[in-house]
């Protein structure tokens, strides 16, 4: 059975000019966004999308643009109210960790 | 017995490893080979985490190991130091030969840890170097597990490492195939699933999770029975009744939901959740023989109980986006807050009759 999340409302946006058509996207993605047309990548489905950032990481080209988060409310509710999530511990970190940001970009961002 | 302690070094080790079932001399030096095969020991031990039970430190020293005789041209793959993780991976090549390289998670799950970036190209570049992965193999290529892929990235390893990466199967399961095809996955072997028995898998840790505040939430309504015309007096009759209740929406909302979750009508999560609470609270209603009033209480209860159930299992699913969860809490929250409140209101009055 094919899972459905609400419409029009993922962040994920493609530069088709900046495309390669390397096919990685369609290689990382877990829901199949991605199709592969005349070398260049297409997003095919939109709203299956699920924000995890893998293509956009993966892109060699920076073509792909994704506000990646993580679609749990217990993660976004704690974050905004300044608590760390409860499902990996104080010594560990997951991605519903507060914050939710991807270590190497912090230090990127701070540096 | 005599001859494995010959051939078997003893090296210190920080945890039992049953698993290990011998050593293999490789370029790089002494690599522990693993056992392919579950015994109970492996079982128990998946079963426990799913209930939360000892979740946090179900570890695996990170580091290289072999399966089978690997040699020069044996694939090498990665995965997280969550111990089920591995323990999924090396079950997935009986009978093959190959090296697997456990990189440094802090004992969380490939994805998980891929979000966060623990597995990310850092690490994924620095394990490579420790375990020295150009003289153990001479292709120089990299499989990692797909839901590693939010983590890494794949052309920064290349450059930095020069490793090839290449992602395998979402599920270790596929990896016969996937090595079979020339490191190819098909379009079904690179798809999340949440089948029936996935959905419900997840179920026992947010339950375990969630113990606490269910019982809170019963010492609250409780105390709150004993609230009438004649002032206060503890409502010990209506306990038993109080606390089936609580304790069937716990349930509901949080076992039910998963599992009806792809026949629930509409996409938001807290509509789904709040379609399992009317249904909790005509059942309760019906059993439980309220009057109207208390029935109304109740039912509103339900539904906003439910409901925030509904969308706290968000977290649980690997198909809700970030900007869909956020949508959702917009509208949904300050609802599931005003039928929470009517419903208290509703039943405290109840109590005058």
């Amino acid at each position: 059975m094919k899972m459905a999340y609400l419409r029009d409302v993922v962040s994920l946006q493609l530069d088709a000019e900046k495309c390669i058509g390397c096919g990685r996207c369609l290689e990382v993605c877990p829901h199949g966004v991605f199709v592969l047309e005349l070398g260049r990548s297409r997003i095919a489905d939109r709203d299956a999308c699920m924000e995890c950032g893998a293509c956009a990481r993966n892109c060699p080209a920076d073509a792909l643009r994704v506000k990646n988060g993580v679609g749990c409310a217990v993660g976004i509710l704690n974050s905004a109210l300044g608590r760390k999530a409860a499902c990996c511990g104080a010594a560990q970190a997951c991605c519903c960790d507060g914050g939710k940001e991807h270590i190497e970009d912090k230090e990127a961002r701070k540096a | 017995m005599r001859q494995q302690q010959d051939t078997v070094p003893v090296r210190p080790e920080t945890k039992a490893r049953h698993w290990v079932v011998g050593y293999i001399e490789a370029p790089t030096g002494s690599v522990p080979r693993v056992a392919t095969r579950w015994t109970w020991r492996e079982r128990m031990g998946a079963a426990a985490v799913r209930w939360h039970v000892g979740r946090m430190r179900y570890t695996v020293e990170p580091g290289l190991y072999a399966v089978g005789q690997p040699d020069r041209d044996s694939p090498l793959m990665a995965t997280a130091n969550y111990k089920l993780s591995f323990d999924h991976l090396r079950r997935a090549l009986h009978g093959l030969a190959a090296w697997i390289m456990v990189v440094d998670t802090r004992g969380i799950n490939v994805w998980c840890a891929a979000g966060k970036g623990t597995f990310g190209t850092r690490e994924v570049v620095r394990r490579l170097a420790a375990v020295e992965a150009r003289r153990l193999v001479g292709h120089a290529t990299l499989i990692l597990p797909q839901l590693a892929a939010p983590g890494v990235a794949a052309h920064n390893v290349q450059q930095q490492s020069g490793f090839k990466v290449v992602y395998g199967p979402v599920r270790a399961a596929d990896l016969p195939a996937f090595l079979r095809a020339g490191l190819h996955a098909s379009g079904a072997m690179r798809k999340v699933t949440f089948t029936l028995r996935e959905r419900l898998a997840v179920v026992p840790v947010e339950l375990v999770q969630r113990v606490v505040p269910a019982v809170l939430v019963m010492l609250a309504f409780f105390l709150g029975a004993g609230v009438g015309p004649h002032g206060y007096r503890l409502a010990v009759a209506q306990w038993p009744g109080i606390a089936a209740a609580v304790g069937v929406n716990f349930l509901a909302g949080m076992a039910l939901t998963p599992a009806l979750l792809p026949w629930l009508p509409g996409r938001a999560f807290a509509l789904k959740g709040a379609e399992i609470g009317a249904a909790t609270g005509s059942v309760l209603w019906a059993v439980g023989r309220y009057g109207v009033a208390e029935g109304v209480g109740v039912a509103l209860l339900s539904v906003a109980a439910c409901s925030f159930l509904g969308l706290m299992f968000t977290g649980c699913t690997p198909y809700t986006s970030a900007s869909g969860v956020r949508r959702e809490l917009r509208w949904a929250l300050p609802l599931q807050i005003a039928g929470a409140g009517a419903g208290l209101v509703v039943w405290s009055l109840a109590r005058w009759r």
